[in-house]
């Protein structure tokens, strides 16, 4: 059987285990009681057990398994959980992280045993039981096990021979051969046992018949085998030879060999009863060459990181698009009728219907996509708060992560990338932006620091906010260190503004912290960010204050950006405003344009509006014609609301929006471009900047 | 930033600004379209005359000549717009009045500006190169367009 296509199922529910495992656990750190937490931990160690045996990967089963064990006597209600458990359960937790890291890149858990974890925690479900011998019998037992099967048990299984073998045997000593049994021993490491047990297989076929094996092949085939299996061959070479045959595998630990000893001899033997076995022997033969050719691509897949990246999507959803496609399908048939009808008489109409009918389905097409493509920002920011309890203890800080807003969505490629960058900024917020607890009572702030990570939409941008409440960032430091290291010269660093300074901190190996701790502080940290960040599309900024922290934002853009939008006219050109923001278009009589503190308002039933002429902010040139009606598009930013007047509207379209590039400054009041059907671009408004 | 000292040869593109001789280094030249239609955008700096819309791509299009404080560009027959990759997926598209030939220059024909003069655009050049008779002068694309903030200011 090959396990690599289930590699990718298998990883994607790892981590999901892992990742409730790991929220659970932090619960329970907190409330040892809770019942739920402790059954649902159960479950999941459980499952990942499982799961990593199903899958061979023993070391990771192993690991689970003593886990497993350490709540069910929880559950049971014979131990109490302590703080030390916990301590180890997220070491167990780390191990089983690297296991899957592992198994990511290499489809191999690697060879790390962990016996420290293992022992560390039979340790607690000792002390936990107190004296109870029996108990303590379960959790050693895998060890054990694993421990027997370690140990050089080279012995030979032996196979009783039905009739017909026992005369195939006895024919081939006739006829100066021997017959030998031989057990084969895999490595543990070995990921397609079954591939490697049809190349010894394949290779003995060359000098004998392989007239009997354990299991049966086809169970071998379909690896239903634990870590050897054993088989009967008749060949006339020597043992030598047959065992160095097999050796030459590669991932094989040992071969036991020795003469087939039969038991009593027994006589007939018709010609009927050989061909049978030669014909099960052929037969033999050709399923194992069938299936190492379809190993051997399997094997090849497995030498680079083998995972995919996949996006779990609900059925529903793929539905939806199903027949969103079959509607497409049968929106291009009506054209194409259209056309081959192509009767003179009122193709307007029809045409027309089509288009909108087409229309309407790529719209909710796009829909579709978009939804799948979107993950929420949760799966990235669920195992921050994990990382910060670990900070907390490492750094001797106390600290509390809050976190918003986690179930933004993103594109599924941004979600992929910004984890690392967000845990940097976390770090730092974390090392170098908390005080120290001492520091914090002497300055009379809470002792415990807070840690704050908000995402949100705001418009096609999603905003994530890493803030702390610590000391900010000190310019003067920032700008000694740069002077210092050679960053700026001193006359530089004069006429430079404190954001300017700020920025230095985004530069390549420039880090304040006095001392290089284990957390952060060799300097690689921000400018990695940086460049992550700016490759996805995004920006940076940094907000500090001395004394009462500091403040990242990341904006980053929703990729594949496809709104709608309204275009219109302003002289002659066009702009496009995200409907998104749009709340109503009003037609406002000239006098109804009412003055306060000499900036333009309108009166719309009951609330005033000011009013934007798009036309001075944007500095189109003027058209001469003096209008006696406005045409005002009302905006919204938040809950203000603003009127922008427009020349003309054109209506409604679907726009891609893309980006103008980074060179051109146009302080953000365009948040892109739009190629028009005729080729022709149009600027994207930003409504919240220009509100 | 880097310069021609390396004792190789290099192609650039010579083109005219007025009666200048600009070189720009080959390696950078994605495409030399004509001039089209330009989109303006607002609030932008004021060489930049808008953005164009190169299949399907939007590329920002900036006046050599009003970068370095020349007469705004007379548009004629000639005039070319040179689609600059400095930095990957970030095109930029640059006017120019005429686009000459493309010449091989190696780097001992290569004098570096004399640093002393505060004049501003020798910044944007990274040195003169001796094509015959002419005087080219070699244009150090990453000053020219990647913009320090202190210059918006």
């Amino acid at each position: 059987m090959d396990v690599s296509q289930y590699l990718e199922i298998f990883i994607d529910e790892t981590k999901e285990h892992l990742q409730s495992l790991n929220e659970q656990l932090l619960i329970l750190e907190k409330e040892p009681e809770n019942e739920d937490t402790i059954n649902e931990i159960f479950r999941a160690a459980h499952s990942l057990k499982g799961m990593a045996g199903t899958m061979g990967y023993k070391r990771m089963q192993r690991l689970t398994h003593d886990m497993e064990n350490v709540f069910s006597e929880i559950r049971a209600g014979k131990m109490k959980v302590k703080a030390d458990l916990v301590d180890v359960l997220f070491k167990g937790l780390d191990a089983l992280e690297n296991y899957l890291d592992c198994i990511i890149n290499s489809a191999d858990e690697g060879t790390e045993d962990n016996n420290d974890i293992i022992d560390a925690l039979n340790k607690c479900l000792n002390d936990g039981l107190g004296t109870t011998e029996t108990k303590e019998e379960a959790a050693p037992a895998a060890p054990a096990q694993t421990a027997a099967a370690t140990q050089t048990a080279v012995a030979v299984k032996h196979l009783d021979l039905a009739e017909h073998e026992v005369r195939a045997v006895e024919k081939i000593r006739e006829d100066g051969g021997n017959a030998y049994s031989i057990t084969v021993f895999i490595q543990e490491t070995c990921i397609l046992k079954a591939a490697r047990a049809f190349l010894v297989f394949k290779d003995l076929e060359e000098f004998g018949d392989i007239i009997k094996s354990s299991p049966e092949v086809q169970d071998i085939e379909d690896e239903k085998f634990d870590l050897d299996f054993s088989l009967v061959i008749v060949t006339k070479e020597p043992m030598d030879k047959i065992k160095s045959v097999i050796a030459n595998v590669s991932e094989i630990r040992d071969v036991a060999i020795e003469e087939v000893v039969l038991p009593a001899k027994t006589e007939t033997t018709t010609e009927v009863e050989k061909t049978d076995a030669n014909a099960e022997a052929a037969k033999k033969e050709a399923a194992p060459a069938q299936a190492a050719a379809k190993a051997a691509p399997a094997k090849k897949e497995t030498q680079k990181p083998v995972v995919n990246r996949s996006v779990r999507v609900d059925i529903e959803k793929l539905d939806d698009l199903m027949n969103l496609v079959s509607e497409l399908i049968i929106a291009k048939n009506g054209l194409v009728s259209m056309n081959n009808t192509e009767t003179k008489v009122e193709t307007g109409t029809g045409f027309n219907e089509q288009i909108e009918y087409l229309e309407r389905i790529t719209t909710n097409l796009h829909q579709s996509v978009m939804k799948v493509r979107m993950v929420p920002i949760e799966s990235v920011v669920n195992r921050f708060p994990r990382m910060i309890r670990d900070l907390s203890k490492k750094l001797n800080k106390k600290m509390e992560l809050y976190m918003t807003g986690e179930d933004t969505e993103l594109d599924r490629t941004v979600i992929d990338e910004i984890g690392d960058p967000l845990m940097h900024l976390l770090r730092n917020a974390a090392d170098h932006g908390l005080e120290s607890n001492e520091e914090r009572i002497r300055l009379g702030k809470p002792e415990v620091g807070s840690i704050f990570l908000d995402a949100y939409q705001e418009g096609n941008n999603v905003v994530i906010e890493v803030r702390d409440d610590g000391g900010g960032i000190n310019v003067e430091k920032v700008k000694n260190k740069a002077i210092a290291k050679g960053t700026i010269t001193a006359e530089q660093a004069e006429t430079m503004s404190d954001k300017d300074i700020i920025d230095l901190l985004f530069r390549p190996s420039f880090s304040t912290a006095e001392k290089i701790s284990d957390v952060s502080g060799r300097g690689v940290g921000l400018d990695v960010v940086k460049t992550k960040i700016e490759t996805l599309g995004g920006s940076i900024e940094t907000k500090t204050t001395l004394g009462q922290g500091s403040n990242f934002i990341i904006r980053l853009p929703l990729t594949l950006a496809i709104i709608q939008a309204l275009m219109v006219e302003l002289g002659d050109e066009q702009y496009a405003i995200p409907l998104g923001s749009i709340e109503t278009i009003e037609s406002v009589p000239l006098e109804e344009v009412k003055y306060v503190q000499s900036k333009e308002v309108i009166n719309l039933r009951g609330s005033v509006i000011p009013l934007i002429r798009l036309g001075q902010v944007l500095d189109v040139p003027e058209t001469i014609e003096n209008p006696s009606e406005l045409t005002v598009v009302i905006v919204k930013k938040g809950d203000k609301l603003a009127g922008l007047v427009v020349d003309n509207l054109i209506g409604q379209l679907e726009i891609v929006i893309k980006s103008i590039g980074k060179y051109i400054n146009n302080s953000k009041m365009i948040s892109g471009a739009t190629i028009l059907g005729d080729g022709e671009i149009a600027l994207i408004l930003d409504v919240n900047s220009l509100v | 930033m880097e310069t021609n000292i390396v004792n190789e040869s290099r192609q650039y593109i010579v083109v005219t600004l007025g009666n200048e001789q600009f070189g720009i280094d080959i390696q950078y030249v994605d495409n030399i379209v004509r001039m089209q239609k330009i989109t303006r955008v607002p609030k932008a700096q004021n060489y930049f005359k808008g953005v164009i819309n190169i299949r399907g791509e939007i590329i920002p299009v900036m006046s050599l000549r009003l970068k370095f404080d020349l007469e705004d560009d007379q548009i004629t027959n000639a005039s070319r717009i040179l689609i600059l990759k400095i930095e990957p997926q970030a095109a930029v598209g640059i006017i120019v009045d005429e686009v000459r030939e493309v010449v091989t220059i190696d780097s001992e024909s290569v004098d570096k500006i004399a640093n002393a003069s505060s004049d501003e655009k020798a910044a944007y050049l990274s040195g003169v190169g001796k094509n015959g008779e002419n005087l080219i002068s070699l244009l150090n694309l990453q000053a020219v367009i990647i913009e320090k903030e202190a210059e918006v200011k």
